[in-house]
């Protein structure tokens, strides 16, 4: 599975609906609110077992991923 | 008849907690008892659920433990397939004068009332966060409120419990889950049943009711509170205490 797929995966279970990403997808089209960032980012940190660090910032799609691959990268 | 919902209740091995998991059961709802006692002390708590129609499981957990309380939750999603309704009831106490207070004692007490209660949020929310739903009710009493001499560790445990469930509700409320806790007063106990007959016509002075309270009286107030009559409540403090507290 790649980081897209399992992206998704999670984004649609937090949505509890399924949603279209691409890498453009900028996180404010999402509409999620900042309980979902938080749940989105642990459930991402659990799912990788890594950390994306404090204050992390949801910018597009494409950006978390190049986040969670250099994290995955570096453990 | 609507799909049963699924408790975890911790210190539901008797007492109070005992009393609210018997008291959902006959509500519907399957139960996860979270204790820390042995096993065979939860059995009869255990066969009453079961009588009751529950699907009931054991699950021993010091809940201040915070890993421990993660895996605990994870089981019971595992087992269950969901946790609607959290019932953080598991309290001890350790009184004594604050000027004789042990460290310990504070510590103890602090780390399974309070804390034990943000560890089992912590670790249950996301669960009910991804259903849109949950019913969390923690216990506090009326201790927290109005303070007790010898009991400044349990007052302060208890009290936080009631910053705790105000700040759970804010938080979680667009999720459609409510936090709210129940305070009781005196509710009879072994330890009030041996108290001496004066003793107790001291306490009944206190109590504009003129009676102890019983512990379903407590799983009563909790039934409501995860009922979906109380589904427009969060945040507050429900005192089961017969108006010992006004």
């Amino acid at each position: 599975m790649t980081t897209l797929e399992k992206l998704k995966e999670i984004l649609c279970e937090c949505k509890g609906e399924d949603i279209d990403i691409t890498p453009e997808t900028n996180f404010d089209e999402l509409e999620f609110d900042s309980l979902d960032k938080v749940d989105i980012v642990m459930q991402i940190e659990e799912a990788y077992d890594i950390s994306l660090g404090e204050n992390l910032q949801l910018s597009t799609v494409g950006e978390l991923i190049a986040k969670i691959d250099e994290a995955v990268a570096n453990k | 008849m609507p799909d049963k919902r699924v408790a975890l209740v911790t210190g539901a091995g008797r007492g109070i907690g005992a009393a609210i998991a018997l008291t959902l059961a006959k509500d519907n709802a399957d139960i996860a008892v979270v204790d820390y006692g042995e096993e065979a002390a939860a059995a009869e708590t255990l066969a009453a659920l079961t009588a009751a129609g529950a699907v009931a499981r054991y699950y021993k957990c010091d809940v201040s433990d915070f890993a421990a309380t993660k895996a605990v939750a994870d089981a019971v999603v595992k087992d269950f397939g969901k946790i609607d309704i959290l019932v953080n009831n598991a309290g001890v106490t350790a009184d004594d004068l604050l000027m004789r207070m042990s460290e310990a004692a504070w510590d103890r007490v602090l780390g399974i009332n309070l804390k034990g209660c943000f560890n089992m949020i912590k670790h249950v929310t996301p669960y009910m966060m991804r259903k849109r739903y949950g019913r969390i009710v923690s216990i506090s009493s009326v201790v927290g409120l109005m303070g007790n001499a010898g009991q400044a560790n349990y007052a302060a445990s208890k009290a936080g419990i009631i910053g705790l469930t105000k700040s759970v509700a804010k938080e979680f409320g667009a999720r459609n889950i409510t936090a709210n806790a129940v305070a009781p007063g005196f509710i009879k106990t072994a330890m009030t049943d041996a108290l001496t007959e004066e003793q107790k016509q001291a306490m009944y002075k206190l109590i504009p009711l003129g009676a102890l309270g019983e512990t379903q009286d407590i799983a009563n107030a909790v039934k409501f509170l995860v009922s979906d009559d109380a589904r427009y409540i969060t945040g507050v403090v429900l005192k089961v205490d017969g108006g010992m507290y006004i």
